[in-house]
């Protein structure tokens, strides 16, 4: 078994695609590097920190984009946010079975502020194009940064969302509500805090993502091939349902009152039993747990 | 360090190799991530190992030298351009980025 969250964004796109397929476009030979960074004395990355291409998975042909973490948390610059709007809107013209996303990223690059924040912007804009054109996106969060911000909210625009128990989503990052409300609101630096309320388990048990799975890329590539034909309908319709989980999500919620851990809370007010014992839960356990489709 | 400008520093070493490279597909290893690099391999023309190197870690030209002066005894390679960006690389941790890229290209186990 190897890990998804250890593996950099090129061994995850050697490991999940069928071998030898990923051909890159704008790979590090081209040098199309950040124009901010080194005028703040940041080091530039070859690839600006993201490898897109096109390549197969279980002999489908898939356009796919994988963030390093590593470099700059994968935060979006300019070019990064760049590479990945062109790779979707590439996907328009040459309609690949699925647009592959690996997420892993902090959200905009705050070293290109404005730039970072139109790409991001950008980014949600020619996704949606992708689904709305009946290709489906489909996003993979394992890696040990989870994925945040800007990021985070591409990835909830995308058709399926596949997540391992290690994987994180959310909008704000823990650092970021401890730094804005304080500790008493959420403490950062407790680790089974932040992945009560931002882990794949989470996102798994209140509908946020469509997969569970172990952290292991074998896992995440058996996940992406099953999500290959999983395109849903970007109606109407289905926002409206989104919405009334959304209210019903909010309705269940404790007020604020009651004391105890609000994640807990939550997993139980969404019917799960002995909703207590999820952390120590195996993948395989929690995914039986869930109430809702 | 306050007499230390701020911004990237950038330098450049070249070396005369005696180990042809051959034809390789570009390698890159590793990733600009806090006290990492990431190293790229491409072949060029000539019998020179020429190498690139762009640092935020400023004032380590010495170190740099000697690192790169003991990787040319390991590895005198001819026809290469090597690329790097640091982000505050220990010079163990260089070294052995720059022997897995060789190890890319050679295919021998790093």
């Amino acid at each position: 078994m190897i890990s998804f969250a250890e593996c950099s964004a090129r061994a995850r796109l050697a490991l999940l695609l069928d071998a030898d397929s990923f051909h890159e476009w704008l790979p590090p030979t081209e040098r199309v590097t950040s124009p901010h960074l080194a005028q703040l004395g940041v080091p530039s990355a070859f690839d600006d920190g993201v490898a897109i291409g096109r390549a197969t998975l279980d002999g489908h042909t898939v356009f796919v984009a994988a963030q390093e973490g590593e470099f700059m948390g994968g935060g979006v610059g300019e070019v990064h946010g760049a590479k990945l709007v062109g790779l979707f809107q590439r996907a328009l013209r040459d309609r690949p079975a699925a647009v592959l996303l690996l997420a892993e990223s902090g959200g905009v690059r705050l070293h290109e502020a404005n730039a970072g924040l139109i790409a991001v912007s950008e980014v949600m804009r020619a996704l949606l194009d992708v689904r709305a054109a009946g290709i489906p996106v489909i996003v993979l969060i394992g890696g040990t940064n989870g994925c945040f911000g800007g990021m985070g909210i591409v990835a909830r625009c995308a058709d399926h969302i596949v997540m391992s128990d290690m994987g994180r989503l959310a909008m704000s990052g823990p650092e970021v509500i401890e730094a804005s409300h304080g500790v008493d609101e959420f403490d950062s630096r407790d680790r089974a805090l932040v992945w009560r309320t931002t882990g794949g388990k989470h996102r798994w048990l209140i509908g946020d993502c469509d997969a569970l799975v172990e952290d292991n890329v074998v896992a995440f590539r058996e996940a992406a091939i099953t999500a290959l034909g999983a395109s849903k309908p970007l109606t109407l319709a289905a926002l409206e349902e989104e919405h009334e989980l959304l209210v019903a999500r909010l309705h269940a919620l404790p007020d604020e009152k009651t004391t105890g851990d609000e994640a807990t809370l939550l997993w139980s007010a969404l019917g799960i039993v002995d909703a207590q014992r999820v952390p120590e839960l195996g993948v395989d356990a929690v995914r039986a747990l869930r109430t809702i489709n | 360090m306050s007499n230390v400008p701020a911004g990237i520093e950038t330098l450049d070493f070249s070396f005369s190799g005696s180990q042809p490279a051959g034809a390789f597909a570009p390698v890159l290893v590793g990733v600009v991530g806090s006290g990492n690099l990431e190293v790229m391999l491409e072949t060029a023309a000539g019998t020179d190992c020429r190498v690139h190197v762009e640092t935020s870690a400023r004032g380590f030209r010495s170190i740099w030298q000697a690192v790169m002066d003991d990787f040319h005894v390991r590895h005198p390679l001819a026809g290469v351009r090597v690329s790097i960006n640091d982000m505050g690389a220990t010079p163990a941790v260089v070294s052995l980025r720059l022997d897995q890229a060789v190890a890319e290209i050679t295919g021998a186990q790093p």
